[in-house]
């Protein structure tokens, strides 16, 4: 789960994470009496879940009360594009108006856990500002990687280390160590699977400051976090992935893609896209329905894919096993019946009540084609992608 | 003959909802030992009027000598029920259950550390010895075949579909293994490759791999290195955009290394056959082992 900046900011400000001073609004009369009461001169910047917002015209430095209420006036209510977000954009409901920041150096500091080291590693870099895979590629020797203790987590000297290879000035590497303490703290105590401040930066006078923050929650840690559970924004995926959400739904839609599939499992639904790309199509998304998926799931999920205008023809692919192969079944007809579609099926089962699945689409008023074998997918897909043009 | 599991599994069941209670029934109709159960408040009662259930693992594995452990409890239970299961002595801990939380795997992986016990998963289907009707998991039995391939796999119903075509074209499996599609679980491809290399009734490998991570690559450099037996390899996902969760919390591309087209290359290198597609690995099999 996503949290906005501004969200992130609130935590980090909790866990003694300095942040400059700011403040969520969500109209542009707000904005003013906030900027004014930064004597006018203020950062207004836009709240989506995406990055880049620099570049697309989201954040904007303003020079008075007036200017930080028109800003906020041009961007409330509209949508950001940024290359995160695809051609649709995000919906901005409101802005973080922020006092500006005497920036003397920007760093870079984010934490993750590495699946390889199999605990939280932190990675900085003084090249704040930049993205750090680029940094990672073109200058790995400025990259720091810190693997933490699975068990204790941050020891203070690592803390220390980090902030000297920062280059953080000697008599701010206590506060910066601090922070550094805190910002682990909060990876752990928020189950964040990702925290990054980008930049980091030293003020002026010495201060170090996290000027812009992100935070990612692990979706599978909520259960422990109800408090964070409600920062969630749903308003800022696109429509069909909220309504997978809501059905229980993996489900990810792919840019270009015009063959739908429908999977029981994510390493055939990975598996089924792949054998699109083998019919010279493209898959147009990812979609999981899950071991122990009931009729009306399956519809849901048949509906989402056909209410997507790029899918063309839609491959069902299902191995019964948990999920029986008629009930799958019963639900294609239900969600084709329901959303009035009529895109060609290309339809593969086997396993657990295979030939019922089969019998029922059979005999049903659906445009279904079938493959006996995975093997016969593509060509069969390819064949219908055909017809249908 | 095999690895991991065999007639000597004496099976433990850790959360006997409706889910547990399900697999756990299918596993015993397959034909495996199941001497225990482990639920809440159910102690001194019976499932299926057969197998005893117990409050707490540490009663059972005195009771029944319970040498392998199934755990269906929810995610957010699951670390404790694995260390639960790890302290009390079980050396081998499959863990079915989807969504654990990965920082509660960094603290579970930690601790596996020198305890003597293995952890299989999470978010797997678990493992299946065909020869000697040993099903510890949640995969459909029927489509297993006993023979000499051994498989290993991130994937659940991915692996059905690879055992189907093995099965369908005659060719039985020594083991297959679910090792999970978390980005922090027990068992590593590497770990059972050296089961496989140590069994002698494996003649030739398997191996399912997908985007994320750098584990396929590891088994590329065992398999060049160490296995000496032919591997059969695909990997899924070829088609998905980077930074975007394929479903699984390990299947995610967050750099190079964790394509695709990275990791074929890596396993073709060592010497692996490559399915191009998952709907060719029974044929490819079949060409390996016809030499």
């Amino acid at each position: 789960m996503k949290l906005h900046e501004y969200q992130a900011r609130d935590i980090l400000a909790r866990f003694g994470v300095p942040v400059p001073s700011a403040t969520y609004v969500e109209t542009p009369e707000e904005a003013r009496s906030v900027a004014e009461s930064f004597g006018g001169k203020a950062v207004v910047k836009a709240q989506v879940h995406a990055g880049g917002r620099g570049l697309a015209g989201g954040v904007k430095l303003v020079s008075s009360a007036d200017e930080a209420a028109d800003v906020a006036r041009s961007l409330i209510g509209t949508k950001l594009v940024t290359h995160q977000t695809g051609p649709g954009g995000a919906p901005i409901n409101g802005v973080l108006v922020a006092e500006l920041t005497d920036i003397k150096t920007e760093l870079y500091i984010s934490i993750v856990v590495d699946a390889e080291m199999r605990t939280p590693v932190i990675m900085a870099s003084q090249a704040g500002g930049m993205d750090i895979e680029t940094v990672a590629e073109e200058t790995p020797e400025k990259l720091i990687r810190m693997a933490t203790d699975p068990v204790h987590g941050l020891w203070p000297y690592q803390a220390r280390d980090i902030a000297i290879a920062l280059g953080i000035p000697p008599k701010s590497v206590r506060s910066a160590s601090a922070l550094i303490m805190n910002l682990f703290k909060v990876f752990t105590e928020t189950d964040a699977t990702l925290i990054e401040i980008n930049p980091l930066v030293v003020t002026g006078d010495d201060q170090v400051v996290a000027l812009d923050s992100k935070i990612d929650i692990e979706d599978d840690a909520l259960f422990r976090h109800p408090d964070l559970a409600k920062l969630a924004d749903p308003a800022q995926d696109g429509e069909l992935e909220r309504r997978a959400n809501d059905a229980g739904l993996a489900y990810v839609k792919l840019d270009d893609g015009s063959v739908g599939c429908m999977v029981n499992g994510a390493g055939l639904a990975m598996a089924t896209m792949d054998i699109t790309l083998r019919a010279g199509t493209n898959p147009a998304n990812f979609l999981d329905v899950g071991g122990g998926a009931q009729e009306d799931k399956i519809a849901e999920a048949f509906d989402i894919i056909v209410s997507d205008p790029d899918v063309k023809a839609v491959l069902v692919n299902i191995f019964g096993g948990i999920l029986r192969c008629d009930i799958a079944a019963r639900g294609v007809v239900q969600g084709a019946t329901e959303s009035g579609s009529s895109v060609p099926i290309v339809a593969v089962m086997r396993g657990t009540n295979a030939k019922e699945g089969l019998e029922i689409l059979k005999t049903s008023d659906l445009n279904v084609t079938f493959a006996d074998a995975l093997s016969e997918a593509a060509p069969t897909i390819a064949r219908v992608m055909a017809e249908a043009n | 003959m095999s690895v991991l599991v065999d007639g000597n599994t004496r099976l433990l069941v850790q959360g006997l909802g409706r889910e547990g209670s399900y697999h756990a029934d299918a596993c015993r109709t397959y034909g495996t030992n199941m001497v225990a159960g482990v639920h809440p408040n159910r102690s001194g009662m019976k499932f299926e009027d057969a197998v005893p259930i117990f409050e707490t693992v540490k009663d059972a594995v005195a009771e029944t000598q319970a040498n392998v452990g199934l755990i269906f409890v929810p995610a957010p239970s699951a670390a404790d029920a694995i260390i639960e299961q790890i302290d009390a002595g079980i050396p081998l801990v499959i863990c079915i259950s989807e969504g654990v939380p990965v920082q509660d795997m960094v603290k579970v992986r930690a601790y596996i550390e020198g305890s003597g016990s293995r952890l299989i998963g999470p978010n797997c289907p678990g493992l299946i010895t065909p020869g000697t009707k040993t099903k510890v998991g949640i995969m459909p039995g029927a489509i297993h075949k006993h023979g000499k391939v051994g498989v290993v796999s991130r994937s659940g119903t991915l692996t059905y579909e690879a055992v189907d075509q093995l099965s369908s074209r005659g060719i039985g499996q020594s083991s297959v293994v679910g090792i999970g599609g978390d980005p922090i679980n027990g068992t590593t491809f590497v770990d059972v490759l050296e089961l496989f290399a140590a069994d002698d009734d494996t003649e030739a490998v398997v191996l399912l791999g997908e985007i994320g991570g750098t584990r396929e690559q590891e088994a590329a450099e065992f398999i060049a290195d160490k296995l000496g037996k032919p591997v059969v390899a695909t990997i899924v996902g070829q088609s998905a955009p980077p930074g975007r969760r394929m479903g699984h919390a390990g299947a995610i591309v967050t750099g190079p290394s964790a394509l695709a087209s990275n990791k074929i290359a890596a396993l073709r290198e060592a010497g692996a056959h490559i399915a191009e597609t998952p709907a060719d690995i029974g044929e490819v099999m079949a060409g390996v082992l016809a030499g």
